[in-house]
């Protein structure tokens, strides 16, 4: 969100103004702004849309059937569908996914090792390994690059989260406060979509400028003490929040600009209406989104819950796709779905889990599309059961690092930070988890 | 507010300094540095967490000279859930003896080790190669100690370049803290009074006030000299050292500046503004408008649920949080750098307090706007005056009376809108979000 004036984009001096710098930031000043690079890389996609399957969804029962494995590693789930894509086939309950196959790739050798939710949270929204300091998460990343500090002046802020935020670690990490996501709290698929602080339940337009008018009667402080730069920030903020409530956002946020048809093309579920939500954002420049869609972690009666999701995630994701695509929105925005970790492949059906599965770091799949990531292709494979990386693994620095990369954000380049931390944006061989490599293959 | 006298100032700081919501407040402030926090990236598990709290809580109360309090959380050995100062040792991203040499530079020097040369840095981490940790039977107990294994002599040398040879059998720590506390420390006294006074003041007088190094300088040497002799002078008394700066001339300033230089800032020439802290802000809308928040944590704790009664300042936990704390700028407790809070305003802050759900609701819930609109029977400016008493604590002035009556009167909205806007408004005004 913009605590800076509107116009020019973040200079040093400005900066310094405003006092966004600690002091140990301005010792070690110049590393704030964005050196030249040698070579500016290509720019080829505009926003990233975010699907976190959060609890970490089984790899087996989605993307990466092992049919072949047997009963007791594919449970009822034995009869894959053909994508239209030859070759390719995905779980039978994603018939609609199966269908979209062309506009999206799947990795089917992720790893990273960890059976935590929080490590493998962290491990796979940052590509590093846990260590002294919190890196931000991709999001916080790619808003530092591509949010306020560099120009953008969408209606919405540049980092978005549908609806609530993915816990487990501060997303900004060390970047801070100013970097984190706006979560829009609420639900779409409510009657009244009410985004946290945007859209307020019962109160009017005008009600809202009289009752502003009256607060500025009031601060008599403020008043008092008009050139106090923390005041003077307030009021910007202040101001910035007024544009939001009273402007385009509410539009923007409003799933009822959308036709029936289209409403219901994704699903009418929260997860559905946020697939739709996301693309309204993306469409009016919000360079990173992300759907938090929970649920996953199944670690009781596995096939039950995958039936009651699984339709719900195959509709909203693969309406996604078609429906970017149909926009022309695809080319300029990348799709990523992934959980932390898979599952194990290996069925529990003793009680208390009764047709469960654990967490399952080893091997795991995801999926990315659009934004110069081709469609149609699977990178790597895991072994007959699943358990292992067969070939061609790929550490979640080598999916963030292909993002980047995607979105013009040099993952060698340094990470401009409040705190003057000379670090990159992704770790060097001789701190990283691991790396397979950037996925050149479909890029 | 109106009692008078010419000592009244002075037995209210006292009297405030015995509360117990002083030593919570500190707590709050000593829990951010120590990284007291459960879960990723700290890891010191809900068990310990409680009972490092309770320790940090119950030092404060009973004014635990601070030299005493550095010393316990230096050398304590023994279990993380009874001998709750080892948790010092826990609460670190890293447990390779540098991180820790960093964490007690950082902590209790206001130094940062990163930016020491490499022998230096070297010298201060052999104090702390011999510890270790030992899992218990018991779920997430472990035993912090020293390494029980044989060893030989160690040479050490002190932060400050003195030569030591520590005597096998003799715990490291010992040596270093017995170093740290002794009266003539030049790290010790100066990183506590300045710490305190930027808590107090919003600025160390060497800022940031965790980073005090040679070519850092103080602001006013004259003063921080003056309090760190104060300080060693009165036990390292923390209440004396408190009660030294808020009955100070400085401290009683106005937040009104009479001068526009910049250096004005730097020597405190004015009282500087800040907005309230994430949970003392959320205290003081729950006091206002009634209690019940709700605190989550990632991970299913046996902490969570948090009574409607309690304070949020008392929440032990990093990890057990709320919306509210989180986009008011709580620290995440994983550095333990002072700069990890921060309280300047986001167009996030101001869309949930003009315009959430969260606060309209707890505008709207609070039974005592209805008790005040009885008591007051439709007088409309008795009414007023009991909200900003309310909320601000004070009497309206005669123009923010007139303003207020005008917006009832001019009936857009009917009188009990237009009492709920008028408490809007002053929860929205400067005057209570910001330290003035």
């Amino acid at each position: 969100m913009s605590d800076l004036p509107s116009g020019d984009v973040l200079t040093r001096r400005g900066a310094l103004k405003l006092g966004l710098l600690g002091a140990a930031g301005l010792l070690l000043g110049p590393r704030w702004d964005t050196p030249a690079r040698a070579a500016e890389p290509t720019v080829r996609a505009r926003s990233v849309i975010q699907i976190w399957m959060w609890g970490g969804p089984s790899h087996l029962d989605t993307f990466d059937p092992k049919p072949e494995a047997g009963y007791d590693y594919c449970g009822p789930f034995s009869k894959p569908i053909a994508t239209n894509v030859p070759g390719i086939r995905i779980c039978e309950l994603l018939p609609l996914l199966a269908q979209q196959a062309d506009k999206y790739s799947i990795i089917r050798s992720m790893l990273h090792g960890s059976n935590g939710h929080e490590t493998a949270s962290y491990m796979t929204q940052t590509g590093r390994k846990p260590g002294r300091l919190v890196y931000p998460s991709a999001g916080a990343v790619v808003s530092v690059f591509k949010g306020y500090d560099h120009g953008y002046r969408g209606i919405a802020p540049p980092y978005v989260v549908l609806t609530t935020p993915q816990g487990r670690f501060d997303e900004a990490g060390f970047l801070g406060q100013r970097y984190r996501p706006f979560a829009t709290g609420g639900d779409p698929n409510q009657p009244r979509f009410v985004v946290e602080g945007i859209v307020a339940e019962g109160i009017l337009d005008e009600h809202q400028g009289a009752r502003r008018e009256l607060l500025h009667t009031l601060d008599t402080l403020g008043r008092a003490v008009p050139a106090d730069p923390l005041f003077q920030q307030h009021d910007r903020c202040e101001q910035n929040a007024y544009d939001l409530m009273l402007g385009q956002a509410k539009k923007l946020f409003d799933p009822a600009e959308e036709t029936a048809e289209m409403r219901d093309r994704y699903g009418r579920s929260t997860f559905g209406q946020s697939c739709l939500m996301a693309r309204r954002l993306v469409e009016s420049g919000v360079p990173y989104v992300t759907i938090n869609y929970r649920g996953w972690d199944t670690h009781k009666q596995n096939f039950e819950v995958m039936r009651r999701q699984l339709p719900d995630l195959d509709r909203g994701m693969a309406t996604l796709f078609s429906d970017l695509s149909e926009r022309g929105l695809l080319d300029s925005t990348i799709v990523w779905w992934s959980g932390e970790f898979g599952r194990t492949p290996k069925i529990q059906w003793e009680a208390p889990w009764n047709g469960g599965r654990n967490h399952y770091g080893k091997c795991f799949s995801a999926v990315v599309g659009g934004g110069g990531f081709k469609g149609g292709a699977v990178v790597g494979s895991s072994d007959a059961r699943g358990e292992e990386v067969a070939d061609r693994p790929v550490y979640p620095q080598d999916l963030i690092g292909s993002v980047y990369e995607l979105l013009g954000i040099d993952p060698e380049g340094p990470l401009p930070n409040p705190l003057g931390l000379d670090v990159r944006v992704l770790p060097a061989a001789d701190e990283s988890l691991g790396s397979g490599g950037r996925l050149k293959e479909i890029m | 507010m109106a009692e008078r006298g010419p000592n009244k100032r002075a037995a209210l700081i006292d009297a405030l300094l015995a509360r117990d919501e002083f030593a919570a407040c500190w707590a709050l402030q000593w829990c951010d540095l120590l990284r007291v926090k459960a879960e990723f990236p700290i890891n010191l598990w809900p068990n310990a967490v409680q009972a490092y709290h309770r320790w940090l809580l119950e030092a404060l109360r009973s004014n635990l000279p601070y030299d005493q309090f550095a010393r316990a959380l230096l050398t304590s050995s023994g279990s993380n859930f009874r001998v709750p100062p080892v948790n010092f040792y826990r609460a670190l991203q890293g447990r390779e003896p540098a991180s820790i040499a960093a964490a007690v530079a950082l902590t209790f020097m206001g130094a940062r080790l990163d930016s020491w040369p490499a022998e230096r840095r070297a010298d201060m981490t052999t104090f702390f190669s011999r510890i270790t940790y030992k899992p218990t039977a018991e779920w997430k107990e472990e035993i912090v100690c020293l390494n029980p294994a044989p060893a030989d002599a160690l040479p050490a040398r002190l932060p400050d370049g003195t030569p030591v040879t520590i005597a096998p059998g003799t715990d490291p720590r010992r040596v270093f803290a017995d170093w740290l506390i002794a009266p003539e420390n030049p790290w010790f006294a100066r990183n506590l009074v300045n710490r305190v006074w930027s808590w107090l003041l919003g600025r160390g007088i060497i800022h940031e006030p965790d980073d005090i190094r040679p070519d850092n300088p103080p602001a006013n040497p004259e003063l921080l000299a003056y309090l760190e002799r104060e300080f060693v002078a009165g036990g390292y008394d923390l209440r004396r050292l408190f009660r030294l700066i808020l009955t100070s001339r400085t401290y009683q300033q106005s937040s009104i500046p009479r001068s526009d230089d910049a250096a004005a800032a730097a020597l405190t020439a004015f009282y500087p503004v800040r907005r309230l802290d994430a949970e003392v802000l959320v205290d003081a809308l729950c006091a206002i408008c009634g209690p019940g928040e709700a605190y989550s944590s990632a991970i299913p704790e046996p902490f969570t649920y948090i009574p409607d009664s309690q304070r949020s300042i008392l929440l032990a936990d990093g990890s057990i949080t709320s919306p509210f704390l989180e986009l008011f700028g709580r620290p995440a407790r994983d550095t333990g750098l002072e700069a990890e809070r921060n309280n300047r305003p986001t167009d996030g802050q101001l869309l949930h307090l003009l315009n959430s759900t969260h606060i309209q609701e707890k505008i709207n819930r609070g039974t005592w706007l209805r008790e005040l609109a009885q008591g007051t029977q439709g007088n409309a400016r008795r009414m007023i005056r009991g909200i900003y008493v309310r909320i601000l604590s004070r009497e309206p002035t005669q123009p923010e009376l007139t303003a207020a009556e005008k917006y009832v009167a001019a009936g857009k909205v009917n009188p009990k809108a237009a009492a709920l806007d008028l408490v809007w408004a002053l929860i929205n005004t400067k005057e209570f979000l910001y330290r003035h």
